[in-house]
């Protein structure tokens, strides 16, 4: 059953805005999360517990001076936030957050945008969103920035073939790419973190890389280094490849929620509710992880996505393929 | 070589923290008692017949590394008597924003005329406001800051407090 055209603009732009609202909050629970663990308070001075921290700190990236580097490629160096920004929205509409529900005769539909290959359209926007990295940090014209670019991509690179690897074994115990069959899958079955449990681990510390999380935070570094690709950028600019980088994290969450632990499925039908409790979870279980990994070395974080995660997703998927075909 | 078991343990040890008490202060509601020592702004001394302990010979604007006193001395007059000495410092005035704070005028001094007091938080919104007047040093402190115990510190006690 199809959604009339409008119902998907408003749900895309109640989506939006809802996703919008969870990354500025999701920076308000990681600072006031890890502030606990390493016994301090976080923001607690903005508002009750700090909560008009995010809106604070968007006041002031709005107001700061949008600095641009002389030599800098202006077009190109104005529209790398963008990119990454909108690749970044743009990803999580494919992620199922209900059944779909009817509302007065109309079908609104438990996704943004359900499409068959929703899995593929995820990586395809995530890999076109390192072009936003990419550009942002050449345009920049400064050496620290490329170098920063070299470093992200090189690290986004080659933890995206690990991640889609380990996404394989899902899809074929799923039977389909569109990630509402595959929740509906795992409603019917068990959720794939029971028969995947090697793929949800790969995809977790692949995810983590992807999203240039701790241990894998070498693009960031930020007791390294002043910063990477986003060296020269400032104010709000600067606040857009925050932005995505925090909504990929969402989207990634959200992704692996939906893979492996059945979406919005659970005991008493909550819908939607199961799917943002897992998801705050497990945004919860990125921050411990940011609270107690020490970063990697470079040589290390590569042999390790190439050496290590890349066979494990490799053999995961081609056991998993044989399984199947087996039983 | 990667040590799962010990990683794991370290997770066990950042979730055990999100129990325990913070350690921060906050600050501007709790005001840590500063060590008695404490070398903050500056204060002029009158004697106990009101007279200024200061005469006016710059050897604290002499021995001042950062350069931030600026001392104009006057001669006492009979119906003008500022000071017990010969002269009197007419304008004394001390830049907070150069100051480092190392305490050299109070040694220099050889009458104890100026102090090192308590008060740190002397920030301004303008430049000029940070160069402080003799009035303003002779003045008691408006911001009362809390000092710790001096017993609970095994630290003499200056000389211009014990023989004054």
């Amino acid at each position: 059953m199809t959604e009339p055209w409008w119902i998907a603009i408003i749900e895309a732009l109640v989506i939006v805005n809802l996703v919008m609202v969870a990354f500025a909050y999701l920076t308000w629970l990681e600072r006031k999360a890890l502030g606990r663990m390493q016994l301090r308070y976080g923001p607690n001075r903005a508002g009750p517990f700090g909560l008009l921290q995010p809106i604070a700190d968007l006041i002031k990236l709005v107001r700061k001076e949008a600095f641009s580097p002389s030599h800098a490629i202006e077009p190109v160096y104005i529209i790398a936030p963008i990119v990454s920004m909108f690749t970044a929205l743009a990803a999580f509409s494919v992620i199922p957050f209900g059944p779909g529900w009817k509302i007065d005769h109309w079908h609104v539909n438990g996704a943004v945008a359900n499409v068959s290959i929703g899995l593929v359209l995820i990586f395809a926007l995530g890999s076109l969103g390192i072009y936003g990295f990419i550009i942002g940090g050449w345009a920049s014209e400064s050496k620290f920035s490329i170098l920063g670019t070299m470093r992200t991509c090189a690290q986004l690179v080659s933890y995206e073939v690990s991640l889609a690897l380990s996404v394989l074994g899902v899809v074929i115990l799923g039977r389909s790419l569109n990630l509402s069959d595959i929740v509906h899958r795992q409603g019917e079955f068990l959720p794939f973190a029971a028969p995947q449990f090697v793929g949800m681990v790969v995809f977790f510390l692949a995810g983590l890389a992807e999203t240039s999380r701790v241990p894998f935070d070498l693009p960031e570094a930020e007791q390294e280094l002043v910063a990477g690709y986003h060296t020269e950028y400032s104010g709000m600019r600067w606040g857009l490849f925050q932005t995505s980088e925090y909504i990929n994290l969402i989207t990634l969450s959200g992704l692996m929620v939906t893979l492996f632990f059945a979406g919005w499925h659970g005991p008493w039908h909550l819908g939607p509710l199961w799917f943002v409790l897992k998801l705050l979870v497990l945004l919860l279980v990125f921050i411990w992880v940011r609270a107690t990994v020490p970063r990697l070395r470079y040589d290390q974080l590569m042999r390790f996505g190439w050496k290590v995660l890349l066979p494990v997703a490799t053999i995961n998927a081609v056991v998993t393929a044989l399984c199947v075909v087996a039983f | 070589m990667p040590q799962p078991i010990t990683t794991l343990k370290g997770f066990g040890v950042t979730f055990k923290q999100i129990f325990k008490k913070p350690l921060t202060q906050q600050y501007p509601e709790y005001r840590r008692p500063i060590y008695p020592r404490f070398r903050g702004r500056h204060r002029l001394h009158l004697h106990e017949n009101g007279l200024e302990k200061c005469v006016g010979c710059s050897l604290c604007a002499a021995a001042c590394p950062a350069d931030c006193i600026r001392v104009v001395p006057a001669e006492n007059t009979a119906d003008n008597r500022v000071s017990p000495g010969e002269r009197y410092a007419r304008i004394y005035e001390i830049n907070m924003s150069r100051c480092i704070f190392c305490g050299y005028c109070e040694l220099a001094c050889p009458f104890d005329a100026i102090t090192l007091g308590n008060e740190f938080e002397i920030s301004e919104y303008n430049r000029d406001d940070q160069i402080y007047t003799k009035d303003m040093l002779l003045a008691e402190p408006i911001k009362k800051v809390p000092v710790a115990d001096r017993t609970l510190y095994d630290t003499p006690i200056p000389f211009y407090e014990s023989n004054s």
